[in-house]
């Protein structure tokens, strides 16, 4: 049915549909970028105007915008170990055959359908809470001194809380991976004499490769604009520890209502993320391929 | 060195009774298949003697020596798989030294063996390919590759040419045979395929929902079948049984005759028949002749037989190659 009529005619058919997402997409991205060359800011109605470059010096010269920086990264490469690593190992186990499968893999999906903002208060309430959570409980059961998660150690209590989020999503996909595994392959390296581990490198993780890249790719995705998390949790604080570059961004326009410095510190998270995923297409997307 | 002592070996999964206690004694450079129909048990045989399945009861012996408990790689037998089992993301080369590798060999002599393998099977024109890239035949040649380099003390070949074209599978099963008598290593092998187990086999062990029927060489088998299932199932097209008053005149409860044993005549003969459908496939005639009381009988015809359906033809057993079975289905010597 690939006539030349039969393809004009998909493409009349499909335009609107590309027009709206292009629309949807050009023009919020079209005002970032006029925003962010305008000054632009909440407290000084009226003082409107041109001003190049400025707003760009002044959020990359902003002392927070490296923490913030370094801050994404940690966010992202931490929970994308995490949930990479623990992923595989939860995942082979759930493929051994065990008594309630079903419902153990009905429950291990579950933190993935908790709302980000509840499933953060929970842990920040219910958990890490220095005087009345889980964790001090246990603590002080222990005879030890409880830790203040959120104040001692804010970044890594919030990899903590989005890993937990995240880990069901790799679970699944390496799951499903590991079920694609041919058992007459294991068979077969059990023959040629491959102890548990060499099967696990050499058989398993090849096999896992294509689900591994699937997962860092959807992960990274997502978690370089990690944020209900980070607000419902520690405000970015305490100082800039916990910030990241989109935190950083809604403190710049929402906090100091200065629109224009937003915007600029948004087109400069495009530019990073773009960056970011070069980088991982090129590094890892060549597994995708074949 | 490569004997192989199976005694009262047993498999069972929860209460189904897969396998009851067997004996099977199989001699160094022997090539034994196992053969019979499908869900018979014996690719479960198999994976017993490789020790991929633990046995429910009695002894494996390999060499003399117990291995029941010996765990897969120990055991010093090579298997190939059904599906092939090639590793995909592992070059042809490297699918070979996979066992090499594990064993702990120098690179050096990794590439040795694995150079001698491929000349053998002649795997040099894609040797740096991956499994993904070959044909069914060329896979087939790599998983035969990967289990010579073990040098192992037997082989076992569970189905190895169900997933092969017709012309290709006579292929493979005169490379197989090659490699028995150039190597004369202890082989076993599963199928399902009568043909295969006759043309390769010293010694068929025939099997039936984990019984041993019979064990003998091919002609053995042909020539005198214990029972009536191993009658019905060595031999293509398969032998007539008659029941019921002429078998009676021969004093049994079932009389088996082979196709090929039956004189064809236009004009006289013992039993009088109408052709129904005739196979023509140029060297042979068969012919499914429907003879009243005594059923459908196939019978061979060799070269162009013309006659068509619907024709009257007279049907005559040679007596010599009559076989006589009892009402418990024993053939009557």
């Amino acid at each position: 049915m690939a006539t030349q009529h039969s393809r004009s005619a998909a493409r009349l058919m499909i335009s609107p549909a590309v027009l709206l997402l292009l629309g949807w997409m050009i023009v919020p991205l079209a005002m970032t970028l006029y925003f962010s060359f305008q000054r632009y800011n909440l407290l000084m109605p009226g003082q409107g105007g041109f001003v190049g470059f400025e707003n760009y010096r002044y959020f990359l010269s902003d002392p927070a915008f490296f923490s913030a920086l370094t801050n994404t990264l940690l966010l992202v490469g931490g929970v994308l170990f995490i949930t990479v690593v623990g992923g595989v190992f939860l995942a082979m186990l759930m493929d051994q055959p065990f008594w309630g499968q079903g419902i153990v893999r009905v429950l291990v999906i579950a933190p993935f359908f908790v709302m980000p903002t509840v499933s953060a208060l929970v842990w920040k309430n219910m958990f890490m809470n220095p005087v009345s959570g889980l964790f001090a409980f246990l603590a002080k059961g222990l005879g030890l001194e409880p830790f203040d998660f959120l104040a001692q150690a804010p970044l890594m209590s919030i990899i903590l809380i989005v890993s937990w989020q995240w880990l069901p999503f790799a679970t699944l996909i390496l799951l499903t991976a590991f079920q694609s595994l041919d058992s007459e392959q294991l068979e077969a390296a059990e023959m040629d004499g491959a102890s548990p581990v060499s099967r696990f490198l050499f058989i398993m993780l090849p096999h896992l490769s294509r689900a591994i890249t699937v997962v860092i790719l959807i992960q990274t995705i997502f978690l370089l604009s990690i944020f209900a998390e980070i607000l419902v949790t520690t405000n970015g604080g305490p100082g800039t520890a916990s910030t990241n570059l989109t935190y950083l961004v809604y403190a710049q326009s929402l906090l100091q209502f200065d629109v224009g410095g937003g915007s600029a510190g948004g087109v400069i998270a495009i530019i990073l993320a773009n960056i970011v995923a070069i980088f991982l297409m090129r590094m890892i997307g060549k597994n995708l391929e074949t | 060195m490569g004997s192989i002592q199976l005694k009262k070996v047993e498999k069972r999964f929860g209460d189904v009774v897969v396998i009851p206690p067997l004996d099977l004694e199989i001699e160094d450079g022997d090539f034994v298949v196992f053969v019979g129909p499908s869900g018979c048990g014996k690719s479960t045989l198999l994976r017993l003697i490789a020790g991929l399945e633990d046995v429910s009861g009695g002894t494996i012996e390999i060499n003399g020596k117990d291995a029941t408990s010996v765990p897969p790689a120990k055991r010093g037998l090579a298997m190939v798989f059904q599906s092939y089992a090639l590793y995909p993301h592992m070059s042809v080369r490297k699918n070979i030294a996979f066992p090499l590798r594990m064993a702990g060999m120098s690179q050096a002599e990794q590439d040795a063996k694995v150079n001698a393998a491929a000349k053998v099977l002649n795997l040099g024109d894609y040797i740096d390919r991956r499994p993904g890239q070959l044909s069914g035949g060329q896979r087939q040649r790599v998983a035969i590759g990967r289990a010579i380099v073990r040098e192992p003390d037997a082989f076992l070949f569970d189905e190895p040419l169900s997933n092969l074209d017709a012309a290709l599978r006579v292929n493979m099963r005169l490379e197989i045979s090659e490699l028995h008598s150039t190597l004369a290593t202890t082989m076993i092998y599963v199928t399902h395929d009568q043909v295969e187990a006759m043309t390769m086999a010293d010694k068929i062990v025939v099997l039936q929902a984990g019984h041993i029927e019979q064990v003998g060489s091919p002609l053995e088998l042909y020539r005198s079948p214990r029972n009536l299932f191993v009658s019905g199932f060595i031999g293509s097209p398969k032998m007539n049984h008659i029941t019921g008053a002429e078998a009676a005149k021969h004093g049994a409860t079932t009389i088996g005759i082979r196709p090929e044993h039956i004189d064809l005549s236009t004009t006289e003969g013992m039993w009088k028949g109408v052709v129904g459908v005739s196979e023509h496939l140029g060297s042979d005639t068969f012919l499914r002749v429907d003879v009243g009381d005594l059923g459908t009988i196939t019978v061979r015809a060799s070269g162009e037989f013309a006659v068509h359906r619907g024709d009257t033809v007279y049907l005559t057993p040679q007596a010599m190659h009559l076989h006589r079975f009892g009402p418990d289905g024993l053939a009557i010597r």
